[in-house]
């Protein structure tokens, strides 16, 4: 068992693209979920409506990055409008089976043959990237401290994923103690309630919905430059999933829920992964009964078991107040 | 007519060839191969096509070739197990022959360690350009039915669970997928953990398996749900812990069961039986026979019997219906129980329509959905209607839109639905703001 690679593969994760992926997402799902108590069941169509706009418009198109990334954001406000004029004057489940039938249909249209010439089918898109990597400040070499570190790729768009991520922070901190986040929650506590002083429900929600999807579809854009290159089933139901597990691990209706929740569970994933594949090696585990490929199903089966078990013994996660998740609404 | 009968006797006897050479190669194991034969048989005798090439392409780059023999024997031999690509050059193919499927041309198979994987590449005349688009529209209403019957079972289960609990059960297709994983697992005889017993016939094994579905469905009630509502859980909190349960489900099972698409043994290369222009295999046939009588004894027992009465007076009224006496908590453990029952029967008969993986159930979770929210959340026959009309539309629209995108055009419609008529076609109108 080699505990300084586990560990060094753990601090990495904590601070590492996916972190910062989930985080954007969560942060989103957070204006939605935690704040206006909005079931949004398909933020990975967000994630992927932003990732493919930006990726469809420099490789399919061959049209400049910036413009991509507009129409990943326009993108993404259409999407919100279109979920929410049919579903947001019904029942909370209505917009949570519709959210998650709209991002798997977003899915499979990206990932058929029939559009394959616009995004490319199961392959996704590659070769976008390259515009925003020409903009890296950091010289070519690698940034280390021991064995912890970075190359200057994963530096630069770890740096402005993480600006993102404080950003983003900011902007729902200013927002929710604005007049206007405060009557978020209060749709959250009482719909009725709120409506029946006067305020235009429907409207407050629509708006919930739109900046919570363009703040997660901002995680679109960072994974897609991050990678520098897509694929349709990353945007699959497990991705929201994800995201809610780390709402919830976090705290919802609190600003850091999020940021926390992200470095917290990717931190879990990769000391799973990692311990379980050494112990494999080391012959601690019997390759009968756990084989290598067969460890990441395992990271599926703790997500799944995470979820439930905080959901049943401490729905308000770690930074969360108990009092204020309205897990009740209708 | 003839040509088809003629196609089907083909495919019988080439089952019967592979089966034959499964039984020759399990012998000789040792390293892995792909192989097959090209033949027709043509008034039962049978054709062979020699000089035929086919492609294989693996993993790490591998591609190879080979040329079908005298009697259209052709073999690869493979340098690992992996997911390969097989594909047949009809160029060589003498004229008027073809593949009855022209979008088989490329199969991907994946090859087993130590497997010889037999592949089928069904030889004939191209059925699927002739037919008028009134026998193919006839051939989808046919199979459309029988999926939308298949919905039916898990979705009137869902629906019950939903009516009387509230909850929105998002791991109601692991239900479904563990009736078809195990029905697999006893009638092979391989189930996990425990020593081979070799295996039941297919009816015995999947009785058993939907009694184990009915145990699954108590203890899912007994163990989980029913301390939740006594602790007083949140419908949304439920719903969040019923996907957790889903997600830890579905790649548990994948771990049990591999990512591999399986057949049960004893329904493998079934024959079709046509009545006028709808050709069907005869497991199609009394697999919707067999969702009928359920479904209508399901909607009997609603009907007719005190706790199918019981059942939907909760549904209504939970608590009118404890105030008049009905044991609420009695109700709902038999809702559970007969819905995993029924989820567990639709996996059971989806195994048989489409093969056994991992996430069968959660890929038609949210055609369900879509099935319920149509017929109206909560109501019964709701359920079975949106589910019938469901099925129905998904398999008709592939006249139109291509395959691969039939799902969107149903959950299109679910969208649509909820904009024109939100509370579905039996439902009741409710709404908020």
């Amino acid at each position: 068992m080699d505990w300084s690679r586990i560990i060094i593969n753990a601090l990495e994760a904590s601070i590492g693209l996916q972190t910062v992926v989930f985080a954007l997402a969560a942060i989103g799902l957070n204006v939605h979920f935690g704040y206006t108590g909005l079931l949004n069941f398909g933020q990975s169509g967000f994630l992927a409506v932003a990732a493919y706009g930006l990726a469809v418009t420099v490789a399919t198109f061959d049209l400049p990055m910036w413009l991509g990334i507009l129409i990943g954001l326009a993108g993404a406000v259409v999407l919100a409008l279109l979920l929410g004029i049919p579903t947001l004057r019904l029942r909370a489940d209505y917009l949570a089976i519709v959210t998650i039938a709209a991002a798997e249909i977003i899915r499979l249209t990206v990932r058929s043959v029939t559009f394959e010439s616009t995004f490319g089918g199961s392959d996704g898109r590659q070769a976008f990237a390259g515009g925003f990597y020409d903009l890296n400040p950091y010289p070519v070499r690698e940034y280390n401290i021991g064995n912890f570190g970075f190359n200057e790729r994963q530096m630069w768009i770890l740096t402005v994923g993480w600006i993102l991520v404080a950003l983003s922070c900011l902007v729902v901190y200013l927002l929710m103690r604005s007049p206007w986040g405060r009557v978020l929650k209060a749709i959250r506590e009482d719909e009725d309630a709120v409506r029946s002083l006067g305020k235009n429900v429907y409207a407050y929600k629509m708006q919930s919905l739109i900046i919570g999807g363009v703040l997660g579809c901002l995680g679109g854009f960072v994974y897609a430059l991050g990678q520098a290159s897509i694929q349709p089933d990353i945007f699959g139901t497990d991705t929201t999933f994800f995201a809610y597990t780390i709402l919830i691990l976090g705290g919802a209706a609190r600003v850091g829920g999020p940021v926390v929740g992200a470095m917290i569970f990717w931190v879990i994933l990769s000391l799973s992964d990692n311990i379980l594949n050494e112990a494999i090696d080391a012959g601690y585990i019997s390759k009968s009964l756990i084989s290598t490929t067969q460890v990441g199903q395992f990271r599926f089966m703790i997500v799944g078991l995470l979820l439930m078990l905080l959901m049943i013994f401490r729905p308000q996660g770690i930074f969360g107040d108990r009092r204020e998740i309205a897990l009740d609404a209708r | 007519m003839r040509k088809r009968v003629a196609f089907f006797l083909a495919a019988l006897v080439s089952a019967l060839v592979v089966v034959l050479g499964m039984g020759a190669s399990a012998a000789q194991a040792d390293g892995e191969s792909i192989f097959g034969f090209l033949f027709q048989t043509k008034k039962a005798e049978r054709v062979a096509y020699p000089g035929v090439q086919i492609t294989v392409k693996g993993p790490k780059g591998f591609s190879d070739k080979a040329t079908s023999d005298k009697t259209g024997k052709w073999s690869v031999d493979v340098p690992g197990p992996g997911t390969y690509t097989v594909s047949i050059d009809t160029k060589a193919l003498p004229k008027g022959v073809n593949l009855t499927d022209e979008s088989k041309k490329s199969l991907k198979v994946p090859v087993l360690v130590d497997q010889d994987k037999p592949v089928l590449f069904p030889l004939g005349k191209s059925t699927r350009v002739v037919e008028s688009k009134w026998s193919q529209a006839a051939q989808l209403i046919a199979e459309g039915f029988r999926f939308g019957l298949i919905m039916a079972l898990a979705a009137v289960g869902l629906s019950l669970i939903f009516g009387t609990t509230g909850l929105t059960n998002f791991a109601h297709g692991e239900l479904v997928t563990l009736g078809a994983l195990l029905t697999w697992w006893i009638s092979t005889g391989n189930l996990p953990f425990l020593p081979d017993f070799g295996g039941l016939q297919f009816f015995p094994a999947a009785a058993i398996a939907l009694v184990l579905c009915g145990l699954f469905g108590w203890a899912n009630d007994a163990w989980l749900w029913a301390p939740l509502r006594r602790r007083g859980t949140g419908l949304i909190a439920a719903m969040i812990v019923s996907i957790g349960l889903g997600i830890f489900l579905r790649y548990f099972y994948l771990y049990l069961f591999t990512g591999n698409t399986r057949q049960y043994p004893d329904y493998q290369g079934a024959k079709g039986i046509d009545i006028g222009p709808i050709s069907l295999a005869s497991v199609d046939y009394w697999s919707m026979a067999v969702a009928i009588v359920v479904l209508l004894g399901t909607i009997l027992a609603l009907q007719k019997t005190r706790i199918g009465k019981a059942t939907r007076a909760v549904s209504d009224n939970p608590a009118l219906a404890a105030a008049s006496g009905i044991d609420v908590d009695t109700v709902i453990r038999v809702v559970w129980i007969s819905g995993a029952m029924l989820a567990g029967l639709a996996g059971v008969l989806l195994g048989l329509a489409q093969g056994i993986n991992f996430q069968m159930g959660f890929q038609i979770l949210l055609l369900i959905f879509a099935a319920v929210t149509l017929g109206g959340l909560g109501t019964a026959y709701g359920a079975l209607v949106g589910s019938i009309v469901v099925g129905m539309f998904i398999s008709v629209s592939t006249l139109w839109i291509p395959v691969e995108l039939k799902n969107v055009g149903a959950l299109g419609i679910l969208i649509v639905i909820l904009l024109v008529r939100p509370q579905g076609i039996l439902g009741r109108a409710q709404r908020v703001g």
